[in-house]
């Protein structure tokens, strides 16, 4: 497909769908499709796959700003020419997820607890509000703090708050060496070792426990990976690679399941007694959890730790996907979403149910 | 910018009583001399005397001060330690000024899990020294964070020396307890990755006290670095230096902090500081690198290689701890510096794209030759955060618009050049017309939308951060922004 700049087009049919008291569902390149919950009142499809294009790249700025239908995969391709990368590794699924989407569903990869997530990196956007109107927000610079962090704001709101036409987002160079470190050792026993390697400035870029074996990703300068490695010890896997993207990509074995699975996000150091198997990435902080037991009993104990709990895929698309919020949080963040879009035309229902 | 001699306004002795209801007496401040202290904050060529200064203790306080002002329809503006740069705490003549500075307790400091649980009026570096004996730290750091509070620093999203590396206050803050104007009291983000629904610690850092008062932050400690280590550049010319910032990010190194000093800043600093800088470069960068003794070996042998082959005349390696700590002292004492020379500076705050710094920096200088001001140039190179400092002196007529117009051209060339108005001072009401430049009316509109969902009566910091559209317009008779004709839609005056 040939890049392309649509925004006046995708402007004019939200303009049109908000004049004529309509809904749109935004869809990208249609990766994401299994995520959020099913539409309440199901609109007709606003395709921002034709919208692509990178719009800017200067390596030296550390910077890339691309149009929200371009494939991640291509921005991947872009910044491998110029030894840099996305430091949030998003997943490129099968070549579908694009700049938007991965904004909209904040898909950070392995790399997220020690490079960043999604958010940490996005440094402007453009959007179109519900109302129809181009905006702009942030820019190509590092440090902006003039007017509200709306860029930042888009990021995990599932098109809620507008479309993202475009965003700008900061990369970092591609590390020199990359090694994968295995060691085996119980649950608990894994969850303390993860947590501790914080404790001191390591080349750490991945750690994971899965099947009673501990995966530690070491990436940086040769020197200060080889260093660490040998402090560490562990087993080097000949390919270091390969777990690392069956991760990002959903495509590791635990993924490989008709039962539902959760997504849970915790504390340092919290374990739950969670009903059905596990995988933890993040060091600890992201649980992948296979589950079709009851929805409080999964929710209650990780609330009770500080955490929250997704139904990433499967399950009942129709109820409270995503952690309910207090009253008070979830009536202001209504709120939000109308300061945004008060006739509701980006994708209702897709985060929380359509009120009344 | 007006220094007009301040309105004043007494408050109503039921207010007083009301509030007196709610603290100790010796936290309701309304004598003229008991409010002198709070009339400014770091800008002060801006200063407005408040109605009355409330200092409360408890959240429960906080909350039940914010009940009255909402009763009363009374604005309410936060204030930390007052460093601010950009006017964000400045009173307002008919509001009640809230300080957190009694909010000083570092509620709990988990070394395991490596966060801390602080009150809003902590100061920023007081953090980093609980966190030291773990061997831990809390990375944003502000040249003012011996003074600074970690509540100001949310509400600006500040940043400091190592940012480029290490992020501003949003990358490194977890968790904030709010109190909404109405008396809402809400846990934004969590101690785990992220938290459900909207990014609501997007929204809230860097908001300026528009949105609501932090009461409480979780923030993130990292570990200290094993070794750290600077080189000092030394350039004939500003021009290489510039290129030299993009030469160290081009070979694919992420310096902790890589700032840049120009020979007026050189000279200034030198005299009051003794640091051992080189007095005739036309400029000099600090380049830090940290981590593992190896890798920061292998990255100062790079930097230092890209710093010659980009024209250094000299390139020095801080021989130990206490050098870098020298060189680094210079930096850190530019500000107290240019005050000796100079009655008044004005301290500007522009982010551009690092390959226009050459061009800007340039601009600079011309103007600063056609206004008769002389500017020194300290910044954050490596993030390409200009802090020019406009000399002047309030007391000779006319030299304080002088400085204005300086630095206002200054900023709109900043936003041409791609770039903003502010980087991490913030925009307060130093910065409001400015915005008009920086935002289209739809956009102000937009921020004025989200600012509704939480204040729906505009309550807190009225005035503040996002101008109004009537403001622009009126400005908007000078500018144009963006090549459009700003606010069409608007009547003329
Ligand atoms: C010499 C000097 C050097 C500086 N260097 C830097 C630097 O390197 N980097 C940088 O980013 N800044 C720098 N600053 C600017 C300033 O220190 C920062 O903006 C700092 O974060 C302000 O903190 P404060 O506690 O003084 O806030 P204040 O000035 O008291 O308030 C700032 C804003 O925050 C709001 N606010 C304060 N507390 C709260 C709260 N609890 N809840 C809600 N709103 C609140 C106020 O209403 C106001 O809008 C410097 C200032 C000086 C004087």
């Amino acid at each position: 497909m040939r890049d392309a700049d649509q925004s006046a087009a995708l402007r004019d049919q939200v303009a049109a769908a908000h004049a004529a008291g309509g809904s749109l569902e935004i869809c990208g390149g249609g990766s994401k499709r299994f995520y959020g919950r099913e539409s309440d009142t199901p609109g007709p499809v606003l395709e921002t796959v034709g919208h692509r294009g990178v719009v800017h790249y200067a390596p030296t700025e550390l910077v890339v700003t691309a149009r929200a239908g371009t494939p991640i995969r291509e921005i991947n391709a872009v910044l491998s020419e110029n030894g840099q990368q996305l430091p949030f590794e998003p997943p490129e699924l099968d070549g579908d997820a694009t700049v938007g989407g991965t904004l909209a569903a904040a898909f950070s990869g392995p790399a997220r607890p020690w490079c960043g997530a999604v958010r940490d990196h996005v440094l402007g956007t453009r959007v179109i509000n519900g109302r129809g109107k181009l905006l702009r927000f942030g820019g190509e610079v590092m440090k902006n703090v003039a007017g509200y962090d709306v860029s930042r704001l888009m990021v995990g709101a599932m098109g809620t708050l507008g479309l993202v036409l475009e965003a700008s987002l900061k990369v970092l160079p591609k590390p020199e060496r990359e090694v994968t470190l295995a060691f085996h050792m119980e649950r608990s026993d894994a969850l303390v070792f993860m947590n501790g390697l914080g404790d001191r400035p390591l080349p750490l870029t991945g750690a994971v426990f899965h099947g009673g074996i501990v995966y530690l990703r070491l990436a940086g300068s040769a020197a200060a990976v080889s260093v660490a490695m040998s402090e560490l010890s562990g087993e080097e896997l000949p390919s270091s690679d390969a777990i690392w993207r069956s991760l990002r990509e959903f495509e590791h074995p635990f993924f490989d399941t008709k039962l539902p699975v959760w997504r849970i996000a915790l504390p340092a150091l919290a374990e739950p007694e969670l009903p059905g198997e596990v995988l933890i990435d993040w060091g600890g902080g992201q649980w992948w959890l296979r589950s079709d037991a009851p929805v409080a009993t999964i929710r209650d104990p990780v609330s009770a730790l500080g955490g929250h709990a997704t139904l990433f895929r499967g399950g009942d698309r129709g109820g409270e996907v995503f952690h309910p919020l207090p009253p008070a949080m979830a009536a202001l963040q209504e709120r939000i979403r109308r300061a945004f879009d008060p006739a509701g035309v980006f994708n209702p229902g897709r985060m929380v149910a359509v009120a009344g | 910018m007006t220094s007009s001699a301040p309105t004043t306004k007494s408050a109503a002795p039921e207010l007083l009583r009301e509030l007196a209801g709610v603290l100790p007496a010796a936290n309701v401040l309304s004598r003229p001399s008991e409010l002198l202290p709070y009339e400014c904050d770091g800008l002060s060529a801006y200063r407005q005397r408040p109605m009355v200064v409330v200092l409360p203790e408890t959240v429960e306080q906080v909350a039940r001060i914010l009940a009255i002002c909402r009763r009363r329809g009374l604005p309410v503006v936060a204030r930390g330690a007052g460093t601010g740069l950009s006017g964000g705490a400045l009173p307002l003549v008919e509001g009640v000024l809230m300080v957190l500075a009694k909010f000083n307790r570092i509620l709990e400091l988990d070394p395991v899990r490596r966060t801390a649980r602080v009150q809003p009026g902590v100061r920023n570096l007081a953090i980093s020294e609980a966190a030291a004996p773990h061997g831990l730290y809390y990375a944003p750091d502000p040249s003012s964070q011996i003074a600074c509070s970690i509540g100001g620093n949310v509400a600006e999203n500040s940043g400091g020396v190592h940012c480029l590396k290490y992020g501003l206050t949003v990358h490194n803050i977890l968790k904030l307890e709010v109190v909404t104007i109405d008396g809402d009291r809400l846990t934004l983000g969590s101690n785990a990755p992220d938290s459900p629904g909207y990014d609501m610690m997007a929204a809230m850092t860097g908001s300026e006290g528009l949105l609501g008062i932090v009461v409480e932050i979780t923030v993130r400690l990292l570990p200290l670095p094993t070794h750290t280590s600077l080189v000092l550049a030394a350039f004939d010319d500003v021009e290489s230096a510039g290129a030299a910032v993009g030469g160290v990010i081009a070979a694919g190194i992420i310096p902790a902090g890589l700032e840049m000093m120009d020979n007026f800043a050189i000279r200034a600093t030198e005299d009051f500081a003794h640091c051992g800088y080189p007095v005739d470069a036309e400029a000099i960068l600090l380049c830090e690198v940290d981590g593992t003794a190896e890798d920061t070996r292998e990255q100062l042998q790079r930097v230092a290689a890209v710093m010659r082959e980009h024209g250094a005349t000299e390139v020095r390696v801080a021989r130990d701890e206490a050098e870098r700590l020298l060189f680094w002292k210079g930096r850190k004492m530019a500000f107290p510096a240019m005050g000796r020379i100079s009655p008044d500076y004005y301290c500007i705050d522009g982010t551009i794209p690092r390959d226009q710094l050459p061009r800007v920096l340039g601009k600079m200088k011309e103007w600063s030759a056609e206004f008769g001001l002389r500017v020194a140039n300290v910044f954050h190179a490596g993030d390409g955060n200009l802090h020019p400092l406009i000399l002047y002196d309030a007391n000779q007529p006319g030299e304080l618009e002088r400085t204005e117009a300086f630095a206002g051209k200054i900023l709109d060339l900043c936003v041409e050049v791609g770039g903003t108005i502010t980087g991490e001072h913030g925009v307060g009401v130093e910065k409001i017309n400015q915005m008009c430049t920086q935002f289209a009316s739809d956009e102000l509109e937009q921020f004025h939308a989200l600012k509704e969902a939480f204040d729906p009566r505009g309550l807190l910091n009225p005035g503040k951060a996002v101008p109004t559209l009537q403001r622009c317009a009126e400005f908007g008779a000078m500018h144009v922004h963006r090549g459009e004709l700003p606010f069409p839609e608007l009547e003329r005056f």
